[in-house]
């Protein structure tokens, strides 16, 4: 669906909601395994992405997508099919995410989600393991000389709807006995136009989409100034549908193989090397030693080719969202646990 | 035995059966599409029921009439989107209807400038999208000053891309009584038309209906005004912090929804008012020329009472059209009914039972203004025979 289409909000939440209905209504009872077989029995994963938030996924000039979420649905594929190609992309709205996961429409949902108890529970989803920790932020004009969120008392400040980003704006002047008007507009660029136009004071958003929006949209990003006051927790994680254990094992453990090929120094330049590793972990990990494979119901090699055709998380990071990128984050919390940050997978054995 | 096919042949009970069928089948498929969606949410562990409209909302609206703060309820948050809706609509229809008048008799007009201004008019904006109509609008609104460098266009009217500023009378118990008496006074001027009617037709003399009514409406709310002690202290905005505080304000989205739903749908509506104005025959207005009445009151006692047979039930479907338009609010951040029920089924993600919702208020407000326009309809018919 293209950008332009999401303003006729009606319409949009309508079809949603329809596509939502009839494919509900048509496709019956959820049965284990059901999506683990029919992404095999199809060919390719359905993944269901941003309709384009730089770093995350969004398309090039080629329409090839790329990101660090549009990753997760290629680590699966490569874990699946032996091919990180064999991903379909399915752009969506943040208030179309949730019911294109319920109504079987998408595989995984790889799209900025914040993983919430009210989504694991009564939305009827799971998660895979967070893959960017991320934490919502305001962003002013640096001319205001503001030093920090606490001094926003009487701000306007715009918001994009369809997130969790609404609540948490409100919650934190709740807290701190402060007020504020939101203007809260659907559409991206009208959204960023009103506060670049000074509509706004402050632009709220996830730190890193906040980033990617001044990389992007500003002549000179000097201008403008991230306050460094996180006032939500966010960890984005990939989602999958309730009641399929074997697929949620599938992408729970394909993000994990990348983490864990970071942490034992595995790129996708060295992976070819790294098989003749005496490193029993290694072994494991890239099913010289067999048995992971079997237990997810693929090949052995799925770790193997995640890791060549992928790469491990941190090449994934810093191709997207890191240094060699135009976002230029910090790795942060999404570091290594052996470097201070969260990243941490369990062991692959 | 011919009892049975003789029923069964009479029109009138094959009429009752067929659509006791119809009705039987359509019944049939909303049940099963219902409890189909019902089974399957419960199966793939949805949450259904509307049981989250008494739960804290959470998140703050841009402009209420109602007092709402984050801590209120799912459906007081609902109630100030729906609110916001009509408040719009209803603005836009009087003000469309105005333009859509002025424009439609002005493209019948025999001074050519001003015919063809209004054939301009009506052909650009019938013919853009009112989205990019409405996009244009909010950005010429963004492009005014900050608030620090604000317009003043009047003495305490601010213009600003925060939205217009001015004073409002300070609350006072005095204002109350000049309302009471402003009704009163209203209810005055209707009786007066009436009887002013009855004198002229049953005794064929003019009555001085027109000052008598607007005196009638204006002397008494004046009279309590100054009999409670005149109380005119104002509340001004200042500026203050990051923005003006105190006074009355619009929004720069009201503002343009406002006039981006006007503008386009005045563009419609005069063109049905100059089809209803060219349906009354040419010879009625040369009859009332004969009989010595002026143009405007050909226009007010030949013309438009014909006219308006012709033009309120297409006016109808204009408003309708105009109330539901207005839920392309969210493209430019107004806080309608959509964009309220936008957040609130993306908090809770129970979509379908939001969107239901959103659905049956629209259709309730549609046949509300369909209802009060037929009634308007059958009044305008009757008046003419």
């Amino acid at each position: 669906m293209k950008t332009s289409l999401r303003a006729f909000a009606i319409a949009a939440t309508l079809s949603v909601s329809a596509i939502a209905l009839t494919s509900i209504a048509a496709s019956g009872t959820a049965q284990a395994g059901a999506t683990f077989d029919g992404v095999k029995q199809k060919g390719y994963v359905q993944c269901g992405v941003n309709l384009g938030l730089y770093g995350f996924s969004a398309p090039d000039d080629k329409g090839k997508w790329s990101g660090l979420d549009v990753d997760v649905c290629r680590a699966v594929a490569a874990a699946m099919f032996g091919d990180a190609e064999k991903v379909k992309y399915t752009p969506l709205s943040a208030q179309q995410r949730l019911p294109a996961l319920q109504s079987g429409e998408i595989d995984i949902l790889a799209r900025n989600t914040t993983r919430t108890l009210t989504r694991d529970t009564a939305n009827g989803l799971n998660f895979a393991p967070t893959n960017y920790f991320d934490g919502q932020g305001f962003m002013v004009a640096a001319k205001l000389g503001l030093k920090s969120a606490k001094q926003l008392n009487g701000a306007t400040v715009c918001v994009l709807p369809g997130t969790t980003t609404e609540q948490n704006v409100s919650d934190y002047f709740r807290a701190n006995k402060m007020t504020f008007k939101p203007v809260v507009i659907e559409k991206n660029e009208e959204l960023h136009k009103a506060f670049f136009g000074g509509r706004c004071d402050a632009l709220t958003s996830d730190a890193s989409q906040l980033a990617a929006i001044r990389a992007a949209e500003t002549q000179n990003p000097a201008d403008y100034v991230i306050l460094p006051e996180l006032i939500s927790k966010e960890p984005l994680s990939p989602a999958i549908r309730q009641g399929d254990e074997d697929w949620t094992n599938l992408v729970t453990w394909a993000f994990y193989a990348m983490v864990q090929a970071e942490e034992k120094g595995i790129t996708s330049e060295t992976v070819d090397a790294a098989m003749t590793s005496p490193d029993p972990d290694v072994k494991r990990l890239l099913g010289v030693t067999a048995g992971n494979g079997k237990a997810l119901g693929v090949e052995e090699n799925w770790a193997f080719n995640i890791v060549k055709q992928v790469g491990n998380y941190g090449q994934s990071y810093e191709r997207n969202v890191g240094a060699g990128s135009k976002l230029k984050m910090p790795r942060g919390q999404n570091a290594l646990y052996t470097e201070g940050g969260l990243m941490y997978a369990p062991p692959l054995k | 035995m011919s009892n049975l096919v003789q029923a069964l042949n009479s029109a009138r009970v094959r009429g009752w059966l067929y659509q006791g069928l119809f009705l039987a089948c359509a019944l049939a498929v909303a049940w099963y599409l219902v409890s189909n969606t019902l089974t399957n949410l419960a199966n793939r562990g949805v949450a259904t029921g509307f049981g989250f409209l008494n739960r804290e909302a959470g998140f703050e609206i841009g402009e209420s009439f109602l007092a709402y703060a984050a801590s209120d309820t799912y459906l007081k948050a609902l109630a100030v989107g729906l609110l916001n809706t009509l408040a719009v609509s209803a603005a836009a229809v009087v003000l469309a209807s105005v333009l859509g008048v002025l424009i439609g008799v002005a493209r019948l007009s025999s001074n050519w400038m001003v015919g063809r201004f209004a054939a301009v008019y009506v052909e650009t904006i019938r013919n853009v999208p009112l989205l990019l109509q409405l996009v244009v609008w909010y950005t010429i609104m963004n492009r005014l000053p900050s608030p620090r460098e604000a317009l003043e266009p009047l003495p305490h009217v601010f213009l600003s891309n925060r939205g217009m500023k001015f004073p409002v009378l300070a609350e006072h118990p005095g204002h109350g009584w000049a309302l009471l008496a402003l009704i009163a006074g209203i209810a005055a001027a209707v009786a007066l038309v009436r009887y002013g009617r009855r004198h002229r037709e049953t005794t064929g003399k003019p009555f001085p209906t027109v000052p008598l009514a607007i005196a009638a409406v204006i002397l008494p709310p004046v009279a309590a005004f100054i009999a409670t002690g005149a109380p005119l202290a104002f509340d001004l905005p200042v500026l203050a912090g990051f923005n003006f505080e105190g006074g009355g304000a619009v929004t720069p989205e009201f503002t343009a929804l406002l006039i981006g739903l006007s503008v386009y749908t005045a563009g419609f509506i005069a063109e049905i008012v100059r089809s209803g104005i060219l349906a009354v025959p040419q010879g009625q207005t040369e009859a009332g020329l004969a009989l010595g009445l002026s143009p405007v009151q050909i226009l007010r006692l030949v013309i438009l009472p014909q006219a308006l047979r012709v033009i309120v039930p297409p006016l109808t479907s204009q408003y309708l059209n105009l109330t539901k338009n207005s839920s392309l609010a969210v493209a430019i951040g107004y806080p309608d009914l959509v964009s309220v029920t936008n957040t609130s089924a993306n908090q809770t993600g129970q979509v379908v039972e939001a969107v239901s919702m959103m659905m049956a208020v629209y259709l309730v407000i549609s046949l509300c203004i369909a209802g009060f326009m037929n009634w308007y309809n059958r009044r305008v018919a009757l008046v003419t025979r």
